[in-house]
C-alpha cells in the first residue's frame, strides 16, 4: 500500500543515515540495542507539548544518529492520554516502546479511573521540567501577582476568569491551589483543548488570566499582548538572555516572592513498559543523555524557558512517586477524584 | 503597494529548482496521504517533519522546509476528494459534503467531470483565500481574536441550521438520524468535566467513536455492501474517459461562480477560527442547495454539489495557516504541526514573525500561490487515471477498497478496535439506505456534535448559565440571528410565498 511505501520511504532513509553512522561513528556503547524502530507514544495530541517535545526528539536523534533503529512517533490522546498510557502498560515486556508523559501520568487515572497507574510502568529518565507562568492580558491594570490576587479577593465569587489547558488536569489544579490564598472567592475556570487557544482567550481578552506553559504565550508577550506575573517555581528561571525588549525569563518573579505561595510543575519524563530489563532502561537513558548534550536541544530548553533537571533510576522513581502522592493530595482537595 | 513588492520578493525566494523540486514532492506526496483515509494531512505533516529538521539549518532551508510540509497540505487538500467521488469513501472529514454530489456523479459515468470540478474548486477556493492572507493578514488577525466562545458556538450553530432540511426525507427521519449522531459524539471522554461518560466500562471506548472511522464505515463499506447487492460492478464503469472532459468542465463551472464564490467566502471565514475545514464544507453545500432554483437536482449528481464543498474546504484550509503565522495559534491540526515544525526550525509563530522573518513568511506566502498552481496542474494530468480506475473489475477493486478502509480506520489512531467499529458502521451504513434513512445528519451531528457541546458549555461557564451571552455583542448576535432564521427558512419562504398569492408552494425550498 501506499502508506507503508511512505513509511518505508521514511524508514530507509532513516536506516541509511543510521548505517552511516554505524560505519563512521565509533561502536555505540555495549549492551543492549533495539533491533527494530522503536515506537515513541505521546499521550497528546499533534501539535501540544508532549507532541513538540517527541517529535523534537525524533528530529535530533535521526539527525546526529544517536541510534540504529529510528524512532515512530505515534499519538495516543484518547480519554485524556489513558489510551496511550494502557497501550504500554498492556505491552509488558516490550523494549521498543517508549512514551513521554505529562501530568495526565497522574491526573487521568484520578480523575477518570482509567486503570492504570506509573507502577505499571518502568521509570527511564526525566527530561526536564515544565514550567507555568501566571499571564494576564497586557492592557489589564495587574503588574503584580499580590496585585491580581487582591483584586480577586476583592471581587465577587466566580467573577474572574481562568482559562487552562483540559479539565481535572495541571492548569486547573492550579487554579485550584491558588483558591486557598483568595479568600474563598472561587475562579471560573473556563477548559479549552489545548494551550494555544488557551492564550488567544487572553489576548481576546475573553478571560482574566490563564497559567500557561512558556512556550505557549511567549509569541504574545514578545508582541507586547501579554503580560507574565510569576512564575510557578521554587527559584527564578536561569534563562538571562532578554526575550523581550526589557526581559528575561529570569525577570520574572517566583509566585512565592510575590506573596503567591503556590509551586507546580510538569514532569516531561520517558516510561516504557514494565518487565523490562536493566540493560534495555540503560541503553534509553544512555540515549537520552546524549539527547541533552545536543546545542538543538540546549536551545530548545531556553525557548520554552524549561527546568533541566534530569534523573534517571532510583531517584527519578522516588521523584515520581512523591509527585503522585502530591497530585492525589491536591486532587482530592479540590473534589477531583473520580468516584468509585 | 507595499504587499506586492513583498509578495515579488518572496517570489524570488521560491523559485529555485531546488524549491520546485520539493514542491512537486510534496505535492505528490500529499495527494497520496489525501487519498489514504485516515492518514490525512496532519499525521502525513508529522511523519516528515523530523526530515526537515537538516533541511532547514540551510541557508534558506527554513523556507524550503516549509514549502515541502505545506505542499503536502495543499496536496491532501486535492487528494481527499478523489476517493469521496470514485468510492464514497471521504479520505478527510472535509471531503464528505463532496461525496454527496460527487458520487453521485461517478456512478453516473462523469467521474471525470466530478474530479475536474472538485479539484478546479479547491484551486479557486484556496488562491482566493491566499489572496485575502496577502492582504487582509493584519486585519483578519484581528478578526480572529475577537472570536470568542460564543461565537464558537453560534457557527457552529449556523452550520446545524444551514444544513437542516437539506435532504428530502420525512423530518422525522432527518432527527431520528441527526439524534443517533448527537449520541456516538457525546461517547468517550468528556473534555469539560474531565470524565469518561457513555463508555460503558469499556477502554477501547475512550476515544469515543472517531468520525473519520464511522465516515469510512457508513460511506464506504456501506457503499460496496449495496454494490454486492446490485450485481458486483460499479455503475458507470463504461463510462468513456474523455480526454477533453477537462475543458468542457470548465466551460460549465464558469456558470457557477457564484456559488464558488459564496464557499470561498464561507471557508476564508471558517478557517480562521477552528472549526476549520469540515464545518465550512458542509455549510457550504447546505447554503448552496438552500438557495439553488433546482434544490431537488442536489444529490443526484449536481455539479454545485461539488464546487461549494470543494471551494470552503480548501479556503478553509488555507486561511487556517494565517492564526498560526500571526498568533500563533494553529486552525488546524496540520496547522498545529506546522506550528510545531516552525518552533523546532528556530522560528517563533506569532505577531512578529511577520516583522522579523519577513523572507520566510513571503516566500511561504508566494509558496502557496506556486504550489496551488502546480498542485492543480499535476492533479488535473492525472484525472483520466484515476477516472480510469473504476474501469477496474469489482473483484479486484473492492477488496483493494476494504483493505484501503481497514488501513484508514486503523491509522485513525492506531487501534485495532477502529476496525470492529468500521464493519459496524458499515452495516448501520447500509441499513440507513435500505430503509431510506438520511446518512447525512447523522455525520454532521457527529462531526459538530462534541465541538458544539464544547463551546457551548464554555459559553455557559462564562455567563453563569444565562442564554443571553449568544446575543451578548454584534457579532454573536449576528451569526445566532442568521442561524435562527435560516433554521426556521423553511416556515418562513413558505409564509412569503402564500403572502404572495403563489400556489408553487411545493418548489419552496424544504
Amino acid at each position: 500500500m501506499p502508506k507503508q511505501a511512505q513509511f518505508r520511504w521514511t524508514r530507509s532513509l532513516l536506516l541509511a543515515a543510521g548505517a552511516v553512522a554505524l560505519a563512521s561513528a565509533p561502536a555505540f556503547a555495549q549492551g543492549w540495542q533495539p533491533s527494530k524502530p522503536v515506537t515513541f507514544i505521546i499521550p497528546a495530541g499533534t501539535g501540544g507539548g508532549a507532541d513538540q517535545m517527541a517529535r523534537f526528539i525524533q528530529g535530533i536523534v535521526s539527525k546526529h544518529n544517536l541510534m540504529t533503529q529510528p524512532f515512530v512517533v505515534v499519538n495516543k490522546a484518547g480519554g485524556a492520554g489513558a489510551e496511550g498510557f494502557l497501550d504500554v502498560k498492556g505491552s509488558k515486556g516490550d523494549p521498543h516502546k517508549i512514551i513521554i508523559t505529562l501530568s495526565n501520568l497522574f491526573t487521568t487515572p484520578l480523575a477518570t479511573g482509567t486503570p492504570f497507574n506509573w507502577k505499571d510502568l518502568t521509570p527511564v529518565a526525566m527530561l526536564a521540567l515544565d514550567q507555568f507562568v501566571l499571564w494576564v492580558n497586557a492592557e489589564s491594570p495587574y503588574k503584580t501577582a499580590k496585585e491580581y490576587i487582591a483584586a480577586v479577593k476583592g471581587g465577587a465569587d466566580r467573577q474572574f476568569k481562568m482559562a487552562g489547558t483540559g479539565s481535572k488536569q495541571e492548569d486547573q489544579i492550579i487554579t485550584v491551589a491558588l483558591e486557598r490564598i483568595t479568600g474563598g472567592k472561587k475562579f471560573t475556570y473556563i477548559p479549552f483543548a489545548g494551550g494555544g487557544a488557551v492564550a488567544v482567550q487572553l489576548v481576546g481578552n475573553h478571560v482574566n488570566s490563564t497559567v500557561n506553559n512558556p512556550i505557549e504565550a511567549v509569541a504574545q508577550w514578545r508582541a507586547g499582548k501579554l503580560r507574565p506575573l510569576c512564575i510557578f517555581d521554587g527559584k527564578r528561571s536561569i534563562y538571562t538572555n532578554k526575550v523581550t525588549q526589557t526581559m528575561a525569563w529570569s525577570d520574572i518573579p517566583t509566585c512565592k516572592e510575590s506573596g503567591v505561595d503556590v509551586e507546580y510543575q510538569m514532569l516531561r519524563g520517558i516510561f516504557m513498559p514494565a518487565g523490562v530489563t536493566k540493560d534495555q532502561v540503560a541503553f534509553y537513558v544512555g540515549l537520552f543523555q546524549k539527547v541533552r548534550e545536543t546545542p538543538e536541544w540546549k536551545k530548545f530548553m531556553e525557548d520554552g524557558a524549561f527546568n533541566q533537571t534530569f534523573m534517571a533510576g532510583d531517584e527519578y522513581a522516588k521523584w515520581v512517586e512523591a509527585a503522585e502522592k502530591t497530585h492525589f493530595e491536591l486532587m482530592k482537595e479540590a473534589g477531583f477524584l473520580a468516584k468509585k | 503597494m507595499e504587499e506586492i513588492a513583498s509578495l515579488l520578493s518572496g517570489f524570488g525566494v521560491v523559485l529555485t529548482p531546488f524549491n520546485i523540486l520539493l514542491m512537486l514532492v510534496g505535492i505528490v506526496l500529499g495527494v497520496v496521504i489525501g487519498v489514504l483515509p485516515g492518514l490525512g494531512g496532519a499525521n502525513g505533516v508529522a511523519i516528515l517533519l523530523p526530515l526537515t529538521f537538516s533541511l532547514a539549518q540551510l541557508p534558506g532551508g527554513k523556507t524550503s522546509a516549509i514549502i515541502l510540509l505545506s505542499c503536502i497540505y495543499w496536496g491532501a487538500l486535492f487528494g481527499g476528494a478523489i476517493t469521496s467521488i470514485l468510492f464514497n469513501i471521504p479520505g478527510e472529514p472535509w471531503s464528505v459534503a463532496t461525496t454527496f454530489d460527487g458520487h453521485p456523479m461517478a456512478r453516473q459515468g462523469r467521474a471525470d467531470q466530478a474530479l475536474t470540478a472538485a479539484f478546479t474548486s479547491s484551486f479557486v477556493g484556496a488562491l482566493l483565500a491566499v489572496i485575502v492572507i496577502t492582504f487582509f493578514a493584519p486585519l483578519v488577525a484581528r478578526f480572529a481574536l475577537s472570536f470568542d466562545t460564543p461565537e464558537l458556538f453560534a457557527v457552529q450553530f449556523l452550520t446545524f441550521a444551514s444544513f437542516v432540511g437539506v435532504d428530502r426525507a420525512p423530518p422525522f427521519k432527518t432527527i431520528a438520524a441527526m439524534a443517533l449522531g448527537f449520541a456516538l459524539a457525546s461517547a468517550g471522554f468528556d473534555s469539560v468535566t474531565g470524565t469518561l461518560r457513555m463508555t460503558f466500562g469499556f477502554n477501547d471506548l475512550v476515544n469515543g467513536f472517531p468520525f473519520l472511522v464511522a465516515v469510512i464505515g457508513l460511506f464506504g463499506i456501506g457503499e460496496i455492501l449495496r454494490t454486492m447487492e446490485q450485481g458486483l460492478a460499479f455503475r458507470g464503469v463504461h463510462a468513456k474517459i474523455n480526454p477533453k472532459a477537462v475543458i468542457q468542465t470548465w466551460g460549465r463551472l464558469v456558470r457557477h461562480w457564484s456559488t464558488a464564490l459564496m464557499g470561498s467566502f464561507i471557508g476564508c471565514w471558517m478557517g480562521i477560527k477552528p472549526g476549520g475545514a469540515t464545518p465550512a464544507s458542509f455549510m457550504s453545500y447546505g447554503l448552496a442547495r438552500r438557495f439553488a432554483k433546482n434544490p431537488e437536482a442536489f444529490g443526484k449528481g449536481e455539479i454545485r454539489g461539488v464546487v461549494a464543498p470543494e471551494t470552503a474546504a480548501h479556503a478553509a484550509g488555507t486561511t487556517a495557516l494565517l492564526p498560526m503565522l500571526t498568533l500563533g495559534i494553529p486552525g488546524s491540526p496540520t496547522a498545529a504541526v506546522l506550528l510545531g515544525g516552525l518552533l523546532i526550525w528556530g522560528l517563533q509563530p506569532g505577531p512578529l514573525l511577520f516583522i522579523e522573518q519577513k523572507d520566510f513568511v513571503w516566500g511561504l506566502i508566494a509558496s502557496m500561490y506556486l504550489g496551488n498552481v502546480v498542485g492543480l496542474l499535476i492533479v488535473l494530468t492525472c484525472v483520466p487515471l484515476f477516472a480510469a480506475i473504476l474501469r477496474i473489475p469489482f473483484s479486484i477493486i473492492a477488496p483493494a477498497i476494504m483493505i484501503l478502509c481497514a488501513i484508514g480506520a486503523y491509522t485513525a489512531n492506531n487501534a485495532m478496535f477502529n476496525l470492529w467499529m468500521v464493519v459496524m458502521f458499515g452495516v448501520i451504513g447500509y441499513v440507513f439506505v435500505k430503509l431510506d434513512y438520511p446518512l447525512a445528519p447523522l455525520v454532521l451531528a457527529l462531526v459538530l456534535g462534541d465541538k458544539a457541546e464544547e463551546a457551548f458549555r464554555q459559553s455557559m461557564l462564562k455567563s453563569q448559565g444565562s442564554l443571553s451571552i449568544f446575543w451578548s455583542n454584534w457579532l454573536v448576535g449576528i451569526i445566532m440571528s442568521l442561524g435562527v432564521l435560516l433554521l426556521f427558512w423553511p416556515i418562513i419562504s413558505r409564509a412569503i410565498a402564500l403572502a404572495r398569492g403563489r400556489t408553487r408552494v411545493a418548489d419552496a425550498p424544504t
